[in-house]
């Protein structure tokens, strides 16, 4: 069963609102993380210039030897991301559904800030009972 | 126009009969709301005590509306033109003043009758109705610093103004559970009736 490493948040500004990791392989401290959330928001908003066809929206997949990187973004500039095994499959579904839990157990939260770091116990709750019944049987969404 | 139906227009808002209301409300547009609601009463207070107290009140508004509406509503069930004889009669005792928040109460605002109804151990005048998880507690997270407030005392309120219009006076408050083996605790809505409450209800007998 392939593998998630990590997964990551950005708000529209760049800045990590959440980050998880699972297992050692995808492990990293808060600097790095921080560092790789604000890598991953400019490489997607220079991919938009680049692109040679017109009207991209930014990098959906990045592959590469030892990861893949799948990214969703929302139509308000929030960014969804996850580290991967190489040829895993499913990871568009599990994005979108994590961002139908972030508009449930986020946004709809009183205590929640927008664009601060994420702190919804039941987002974590139901994040984690996603990905463990995505290791047992795959995301048929 | 052909086919056209004569609907009675009613020139002044008062005079429309109420109707049978919505089955059905969207639950994100109520979330949303309810979270708003939250979020402003948060800005006008200093202290969480103060904002049980502000959630509470908005509730009690609320329940002492939903009585008079379920009270109509159910007389206007029967359609019998003898109804002052007929139709539901004005609670009374303890026990079906408690039944009807537990049951019709809840029906109408939360689509189910609530989980549990409980008569207080240590005390005579306390009775709890319990809920695995309040319908306007569903995507709220409480964070870690501030204790033990609970956003179901919106739902206190609520039952606290059914209660009071309906003759039986009661403090009442919302309470987190924990459950053994399970991650979220259970909601309790504590009731404790009033003096003169259980007084007439030992002289009714």
């Amino acid at each position: 069963m392939a593998a998630i490493y990590n997964l990551y948040i950005i708000n529209k500004s760049g800045g990590l609102i959440f980050y998880k990791d699972y297992g050692s392989a995808g492990r990293m401290d808060t600097n790095d993380s921080l560092r790789v959330a604000s890598l991953w928001h400019s490489m997607h908003a220079i991919s938009q210039q680049l692109s040679p066809v017109l009207g991209c929206a930014g990098i959906d997949l990045l592959e590469a030897d030892n990861f893949d990187l799948h990214c969703f973004q929302s139509l308000t500039g929030t960014k969804f991301f996850v580290v991967c095994e190489p040829g895993t499959l499913h990871m568009e579904n599990l994005l979108k559904y994590m961002y139908e839990l972030y508009t449930d157990y986020v946004l709809k939260n009183p205590f929640y800030e927008m664009e601060m770091p994420i702190r919804c116990e039941l987002f974590e709750i139901s994040l984690s009972q996603a990905i463990q019944k995505d290791r047992v049987a795959l995301l048929g969404r | 126009m052909i086919g056209a139906s004569k609907i009675k227009q009613y020139s002044n808002v008062l005079e429309k009969p109420l109707s049978k209301g919505k089955q059905e409300v969207s639950l994100s547009a109520f979330a949303f709301l309810f979270s708003e609601l939250v979020q402003y009463n948060q800005t006008q207070v200093d202290n969480i005590a103060e904002l049980e107290r502000r959630l509470e009140d908005a509730g009690y508004a609320v329940g002492a509306r939903c009585l008079e509406l379920l009270c109509h509503r159910e007389k206007c069930v029967m359609f019998m033109p003898f109804w002052l004889s007929q139709g539901n009669r004005r609670e009374t005792r303890l026990l079906g003043i408690l039944s009807f928040v537990h049951s019709t109460v809840w029906k109408v605002l939360f689509g189910k009758v609530a989980d549990s109804l409980e008569k207080g151990t240590e005390h005579e005048d306390e009775y709890m109705i319990s809920e695995k998880e309040l319908l306007v507690n569903r995507f709220i997270s409480i964070p870690k610093d501030m204790g033990t407030f609970n956003c179901g005392a919106f739902v206190a309120g609520i039952v606290r103004g059914v209660l009071d219009s309906a003759g039986f006076p009661a403090v009442v408050t919302a309470h987190f559970v924990p459950m053994e083996g399970q991650q979220r605790p259970r909601t309790t809505i504590l009731i404790k009736f009033a003096e003169e409450v259980l007084r007439r209800e030992a002289r009714l007998g």
